[in-house]
């Protein structure tokens, strides 16, 4: 039953590990043309500073979202532990480490390659980053008189900034804005063209090269994720009897203390009591109930489980166990005392 | 058994819409692309015809290739194109079909590009204002060459100081644009037709070929996906024994050397203990040690030679799994 709920849960991952993972991705990517329409560009509209600005919007955030891509990726971890892993027992195979790095760097490329398509077609970053350089030969007035070099570059840094652009004389400004978002959109094209040849190769001539060990990585890299899900699962569970255990000894420890300290009858229940006495675990009264709670915060048990007791299945300790219990108090008063 | 035959069933019901569903999206994602993309004609007289043709033709080869990256099908049929015959002819036949139904498919969003850019008008205005002829047009009839050229060149940008609001500029624009909205209209109008007849005119030629060729380009899909799904399923028993055996070797271990009082009840065992043995923050801690530190190799078949060792107790549990290291550390047949 157990095997049952992981295996229903295991075939959701697995089924959908692809599409979780493609789904990331193409969050990722609206989230970066999200990002761009809500960015505020501000061109400096000054002579170095432009091609500064302008180039470092155009290629810092892609790399943030690369890596941003690396972090959100779950198995990240999986591939350093597997990578840093000591060899032990089982060999490690240096091709499935690429598979997996691989699959993992192609999802984190979309994203930038999102920002950087989507910055060049709008055009803004490249009108900045090259407003100096338009060729004013072909476009406007060279020959505009009184106008040094340092002059005209000042005043064609000002060109993206429409509202203090005094060079109209020299060109207009339409016209070079024109210019620079024609090539811009012109390397945007390019670019996603580029991007998505390149993954049309990458992904046709997978299967004319090498299939056999693509299938042997693809599986071994599904293995190592749904392994190391499994662990932490059956870890889980395995923590959770255990501590099941552990507060069922401490209640039994408290009450065979109370009955060696206060030399009471232990409380046998009634054969037809029923389950809820049992659950009482013989402490009945305020009293002890406090001073069970009191312990439990002063004086935790030790993770250290008694094999005696160990339930054989979900039921309770049973009853041809009181015989063992005199001993188990003199075991108990030691690890109060030596638990840290 | 049942579960599967539900998804299977899912999957081969679900393979042609799938692939449809995506073609459509990518129709609509070109409609959107079109429409949010800022479209700014150079207006100058050697950048307009490059711009204006680059922007009708080189998004429709992206489309193209996007439809063939995202459609798994073309994957499949590379697969079953290059792969070695070894017991299995390949079909020729089958491998055509399912080419040119992905060719098709991917065809749609690019050809989609291209009518929506002719019907709105402003590639080709863009394109093909500076191949006018200049004696067409009353406001371009009295000025030498050149500067005809640099005027027919702004028609298409309205917010130029020079051809605001000229009727000459209105005239090229209309001019061009009922060509671009004729040209956009006859190739819709051909393309139906020649889908059309396509398909009222396929069942008339080699229909039990194409019949065959169709159930056989489903069967080598249903396939692969059932052969990726036991491939999931194989690892996924296969990691949950290797969990079981690295848990039982450590319970023997402890066992062997802590020299512990005998349980009670040794036959339960094998049976729903949840706590495989393991009853001590120490134990728990070598247990995650020996996880990370040496992870078991990837044989679960010495199971059935470990069970006898059980019984009598051997020194050094480990030293099995070395014997057994040597033959096949890492993988069982697949």
């Amino acid at each position: 039953m157990k095997m049952d709920k992981f295996r229903m849960i295991f075939q959701f991952f697995q089924s959908n590990q692809e599409s979780f993972m493609n789904g990331i991705c193409g969050i990722m990517a609206l989230a970066s043309t999200q990002m761009y329409s809500a960015f505020d560009f501000n061109c400096p509209c000054l002579p170095h500073y432009n091609l500064a600005y302008g180039l470092g919007i155009l290629l810092v955030p892609p790399f943030i979202l690369f890596l941003l891509g690396f972090v959100l990726n779950n198995n990240i971890s999986m591939l350093a532990e597997e990578w840093r892993r000591p060899q032990g027992q089982r060999g490690k195979d240096p091709a499935v480490l690429r598979y997996m790095f691989c699959s993992m760097a192609q999802r984190a490329m979309i994203a930038p390659a999102v920002w950087v398509s989507v910055t060049l077609l709008d055009g803004k970053c490249i009108t900045c980053a090259f407003c100096t350089s338009v060729p004013v030969e072909t476009l406007g007035n060279a020959s505009h008189p009184h106008l040094s070099q340092g002059e005209i570059q000042r005043v064609l840094a000002r060109i993206p900034c429409k509202e203090i652009y005094n060079g109209q004389q020299l060109i207009a400004n339409e016209v070079a804005i024109r210019y620079l978002r024609c090539i811009s959109q012109a390397l945007g094209w390019c670019f996603v063209l580029l991007m998505t040849t390149l993954a049309f190769l990458v992904r046709s001539l997978r299967p004319c090269f090498s299939q056999a060990a693509f299938l042997k990585s693809r599986y071994w890299s599904h293995y190592i994720d749904i392994e190391r899900k499994l662990f932490d699962e059956t870890c889980a569970e395995h923590a959770r009897s255990f501590a099941k255990v552990c507060i069922q000894q401490f209640f039994e420890g408290m009450s065979t203390d109370l009955v060696a300290a206060h030399c009471h009858l232990p409380r046998k229940a009634p054969a037809n009591a029923g389950e809820a006495a049992e659950k009482l675990l013989g402490i009945t009264d305020q009293g002890t109930m406090n001073m069970a709670l009191k312990n439990w915060h002063r004086c935790k048990p030790p993770l250290h489980l008694h094999p005696p007791a160990l339930p054989t299945g979900n039921g309770w300790a049973e009853e041809g166990q009181t015989p063992t219990h005199p001993s188990a108090p003199r075991k108990e008063t030691a690890a109060y005392y030596s638990w840290v | 058994m049942d579960r599967f035959r539900m998804i299977f069933q899912y999957f081969q019901s679900n393979s042609e819409s799938v692939m449809n569903g995506i073609c459509g999206l990518l129709a609509l994602a070109s409609v959107k692309m079109y429409t949010s993309f800022d479209f700014s004609c150079p207006c100058l007289p050697q950048y307009n015809m490059a711009y204006g043709l680059g922007i009708m033709f080189v998004p429709p080869i992206i489309l193209f290739l996007c439809g063939l990256i995202l459609n798994r099908q073309s994957l499949v049929m590379l697969e079953e194109w290059r792969r070695p015959p070894g017991r299995r002819k390949k079909d020729l036949a089958v491998i055509r079909y399912m080419c040119s139904s992905i060719m098709q498919r991917a065809m749609v969003a690019p050809v989609v590009w291209i009518i929506v850019t002719l019907l709105d008008g402003k590639c080709l205005i863009c394109a093909f204002s500076g191949s006018m002829d200049p004696q067409k047009f009353v406001g371009f009839a009295n000025v030498s060459t050149v500067q005809a050229q640099q005027l027919l060149a702004k028609v298409p940008c309205k917010d130029e100081e020079l051809m605001r609001n000229t009727t000459s500029r209105k005239a090229v624009t209309r001019y061009l644009r009922c060509w671009s909205q004729a040209l956009g209209w006859s190739i819709l109008l051909i393309l139906i037709i020649a889908a059309f007849l396509a398909r009222w005119l396929r069942p008339c030629f080699n229909q039990a070929t194409l019949l065959q060729a169709r159930h056989w380009s489903n069967y080598i899909d249903i396939e692969q996906k059932i052969f990726e799904e036991s491939c999931c399923e194989h690892s996924r028993l296969f990691a949950h024994k290797c969990i079981l055996h690295f848990f039982e070797s450590m319970r023997q271990e402890i066992k062997l050397h802590s020299f512990s009082l005998p349980r009670e009840g040794e036959g339960h065992e094998e049976g729903e203990d949840l706590l495989q043995g393991i009853t001590d923050q120490d134990q728990v801690n070598k247990l995650l040690k020996m996880w990370y530190y040496e992870k078991p190799p990837l044989d679960v078949s010495q199971a059935h030679q470990r069970h006898p060792l059980v019984r009598e107790r051997s020194p050094l549990p480990w030293a099995d799994n070395t014997s057994t290291r040597s033959k096949s550390p890492q993988h069982t047949s697949v």
